[in-house]
């Protein structure tokens, strides 16, 4: 389970996130929606540790993530990001092994590039492209590369940074498709963000709506059609009038 | 007015005062993490071959020009005071002391700075560097010190070659162009070069490398977002190596030759 209790965050006089309280039971999937520059990816980034929040907690199992020693954290995450974050020099296995060939239990050559290519199966890639650089990939396929770089070393806990952003409708469905097939598979916690709302009915067990810093709405995802709150009809309908504003 | 006038000169200064502390910072991390393990070998020999074998080029013809340049120079002054002679000797000293370390270190900031500090900005606007966060290594430790430690070893080596090709392009001119017989050119060279001639060239080349390779890290690792953000860092990176090789060559010049 993954607690956060009052988080804030600010970058300069920009107030991002103004106490955040949320809860996402283990083994569920919670999507965070929610327009562009609410502080959607900064409440991502406090999660993963790459930010610091300026107050509240964070905790993984009742261990405050930001304190603690971190890699031990970062170990027990995997993370795909909006536009995969492939390392451009590393040729596709060794990006997604990239975890397996470091570190204290670091596998040796061979085993990390065939757990890598086992990986890449599960995410609908054949074995050939695991020689070959991101570069050469489409943007459907470097998503999918990133995702078994992200499931790779079998995480507790998944992180999907807008993982459908970029891709037409149909790798949209299908990546949608697999990031709930894996999820379910590994048994992870997952957390995403997206303002896809195809993303949210296809990935989601819960959902909360960030909205000015603060969760508007959460609840089930088969409860969100019914809720009454304002804004989340607002955002889930795509209207252009409403409480939330159009230009911010 | 005098406390806005004074706002107007400190603002300035402060800010200049400010980014070196940072780049202090920056430095004395990396030395950190260049002490602790994990040491990223793959990486580093990568950075050896990018950053020395791929510039031998540039470093070696821009020493082969200046060498006979300076030898064309030096005849034609010394031949107001009938000192002609001594261009295998000033040509020797000038490229191990001065021309060699400088010249290629400007080279090297110019080609390694640039792309160092481009690839590392593009790798934090794209999120690698996130990504590597997230995968459980330090950026500092797998970008910063392998290049670093790559450049500061590199460079005098570069500097050794460029020497040697500086001289040669003076002897080439001197005996083609200016008349010197060759053994008697190669025989006044090696009779007037002293080692620390040469050393002190080398440990500049190394203090180079390291300011390079720093610049390129730091301004790559703080580079804004976009296109822009990476084009400026780039930019950024190479004025401020550029700049801090010959303040640095200004300083070891006066450490290692003023008693």
């Amino acid at each position: 389970m993954i607690t956060l209790s009052g988080v804030h965050k600010s970058f300069g006089p920009n107030h991002v996130l103004r106490g955040v309280d949320l809860t996402i039971p283990k083994g569920q999937s919670m999507v965070i929606i929610g327009g562009s520059g609410t502080g959607k990816s900064v409440l991502l980034k406090c999660v993963l540790g790459l930010v610091a929040p300026d107050a509240g907690t964070i905790s993984l199992e009742g261990q405050d993530v930001t304190r603690g020693d971190r890699d031990a954290f970062l170990a027990r995450f995997g993370m795909l990001f909006q536009g995969g974050a492939l390392f451009d020099s590393l040729r596709v296995w060794e990006n997604v092994g990239f975890r397996l060939l470091r570190g204290a239990k670091a596998m040796p050559k061979d085993e990390a590039r065939a757990v890598a290519i086992e990986k890449l199966r599960r995410v609908g890639l054949k074995p050939s492209v695991a020689d070959l650089f991101p570069g050469e990939l489409s943007g459907g396929m470097q998503k999918r590369v990133g995702l078994a770089r992200a499931i790779a070393a079998n995480p507790e806990v998944i992180f999907f940074d807008e993982p459908t952003t970029g891709l037409d409708p149909i790798m949209s469905g299908v990546i949608n498709a697999l990031i709930r097939e894996i999820v379910v598979e590994i048994g992870s916690t997952a957390m995403a963000i997206t303002h896809d709302m195809s993303s949210v009915r296809a990935i989601a067990d819960q959902v909360a709506m960030l909205h000015d810093g603060v969760i508007r709405w959460t609840g089930p995802v088969a409860e969100m059609d019914a809720a009454s709150d304002p804004y989340l009809q607002q955002f889930m309908h795509g209207r252009a009038t409403g409480p939330i504003e159009g230009v911010r | 007015m005098i406390a806005r006038t004074l706002a107007q000169i400190g603002r300035p200064v402060l800010a200049v005062l400010a980014a070196f502390g940072r780049v202090a910072l920056f430095a004395a991390d990396t030395i950190r993490h260049l002490l602790t393990p994990p040491f990223y070998g793959r990486e580093f020999a990568i950075a050896l071959l990018q950053i020395g074998w791929f510039s031998l080029p540039v470093v070696g013809l821009t020493a082969f020009f200046t060498g006979g340049a300076l030898a064309l120079q030096i005849y034609s002054g010394g031949a107001r005071f009938s000192a002609e002679a001594v261009v295998p000797q000033i040509v020797a000293i000038g490229m191990a002391r001065e021309l060699g370390p400088v010249l290629g270190g400007l080279m090297v900031a110019a080609r390694v700075a640039s792309s160092i500090a481009a690839e590392i900005g593009t790798m934090k606007v794209t999120e690698q560097i996130d990504a590597l966060v997230t995968l459980s290594t330090h950026p500092m430790k797998y970008l910063t010190v392998p290049r670093v430690l790559a450049a500061t070893l590199a460079v005098p080596v570069l500097v050794a070659v460029g020497d040697s090709i500086g001289i040669g392009g003076g002897w080439l001119v001197g005996v083609t162009k200016l008349g010197f017989n060759s053994a008697t050119y190669i025989q006044n060279t090696n009779d007037f070069l002293e080692f620390w001639d040469v050393g002190s060239g080398l440990v500049k080349g190394a203090v180079f490398g390291f300011i390079v390779a720093l610049m390129g890290c730091y301004f790559g690792m703080n580079s804004g977002r976009g296109a822009q953000g990476v084009g400026a860092a780039t930019k950024a990176a190479v004025v401020a190596a550029s700049v801090m090789i010959l303040a640095a060559n200004y300083v070891l010049t006066g450490l290692f030759f003023t008693s």
